[in-house]
């Protein structure tokens, strides 16, 4: 099970800047455990907002990506009091989807 | 002659060397400011506020009924004055162990199985939430820890001693590098824990999210990370030593604001 994200997402003109915060291991696939065993990789490998239907922002990430990453971008035609949703698929096939109202 | 104009042209070069190399301790702090927008210890705010709320344990019961020190399920305000005294426990304890003995009363979870549970697995997983949610509820808060019963003196007076005791192989103290101004680790700076605003910056400043590690570090898990370093045995979880150290520390930095949980690289 996944924590949720943490989304905040700031109206100002019709830019909309979105800032989120990422809950997940994000294992490279580089690193031993204490019995010398290679963890196994597991990260998100795509992630995208969607905003009144029309996907706003996507991305494809890799195992160079940080735990618990942070994530800030921003779009035009956003009106405050709508909703913004982030969705992150992973390695694992685990996918999450999180909503957030723009203020 | 040659002299002279050489003088000139350092000290004409110096200012400007001055304002093109920050310090370390600038460059550090940029590098915080820039990550503080994205501190991932708010993840294991929302966690350890589901955590409080949550029917756990043997008991089925969450820790809503817990005293922290201000009265049963009162969070506010409770951090900045621990560790204190408990009538119930007739022990100084601070925010783990306290919550230890909350988690065993109510919950029925063992204090001693998650005190001896290394750190980051099980219950203590559990931990990291719940101290990260309880300091941010007393973000920008000053410390003000009470020194009114005799056992609170003691503890002072007790971390105290602990503070300066050298010895392990390397014959360390924990005032070896915190007892005096400008100390440094490698390129970290080290506070001054013996007197303001060394200690409400260096107490203020835990728990806090290590990017390095990803991890969410108690002040207990700090601690016993300070003992690795100084090359002494291990001290036990929410022991009395460790509490006492607290207790040094955190009288030390009263008035000091708690910027709980923080940012480390």
């Amino acid at each position: 099970m996944s924590d949720p994200m943490r989304i905040r997402a700031q109206a100002q003109g019709d830019k909309v800047t979105v800032r989120v915060l990422v809950s997940h291991e994000m294992e490279s696939g580089q690193r031993r455990d204490a019995a010398g065993k290679i963890i196994p990789a597991w990260f998100i490998q795509s992630i995208s907002a969607v905003y009144d239907g029309k996907t706003v922002m996507s991305a494809q990430w890799g195992p160079a990506v940080s735990k618990n990453p942070f994530l800030q971008f921003s779009f035009k035609g956003g009106k405050a009091g709508d909703k913004i949703s982030i969705s992150w698929v992973d390695n694992h096939g685990d996918k999450r989807t999180d909503e957030a109202v723009i203020s | 002659m040659k002299w002279s104009l050489w003088g000139l042209v350092l000290l004409g070069a110096l200012p400007m060397a001055a304002t093109a190399q920050k310090s370390t301790a600038e460059g550090i702090a940029e590098y915080r400011a820039m990550l503080a927008d994205g501190n991932p210890a708010e993840l294991f705010e929302a966690r350890g506020e589901d955590l409080w709320k949550q029917a756990r344990g043997p008991k089925k019961a969450s820790l809503q009924a817990c005293d922290l020190g201000k009265g049963p399920g009162v969070v506010k305000g409770a951090f900045v004055e621990l560790p204190r005294f408990f009538p119930d426990t007739q022990r100084v304890q601070d925010l783990e162990s306290r919550l230890l003995t909350c988690m065993e009363t109510l919950q029925g979870i063992s204090a001693a199985e998650t005190a001896k549970t290394p750190f980051g697995q099980g219950e203590q997983k559990t931990l990291e939430g719940l101290v990260a949610w309880i300091s941010a509820e007393s973000r920008d808060m000053r410390f003000n820890l009470p020194q009114s019963h005799p056992q609170e003196k003691l503890a002072y007076e007790v971390g105290k001693r602990l503070f300066y005791l050298r010895g392990g192989p390397y014959d360390f103290a924990c005032a070896s590098c915190h007892g005096e101004d400008g100390k440094r680790v490698r390129l970290q700076d080290l506070p001054n824990l013996t007197k303001n605003p060394g200690a409400g910056n260096g107490f203020g400043a835990w728990p806090a999210y290590r990017v390095s590690s990803g991890e969410l570090w108690s002040m207990q898990r700090r601690l016993n990370d300070c003992y690795r370093q100084q090359r002494f045995p291990y001290p036990g979880f929410a022991s009395d030593a460790t509490i006492a150290l607290g207790v040094y520390m955190g009288v030390n930095g009263k008035d000091g604001a708690s910027i709980a949980p923080a940012l480390k690289r």
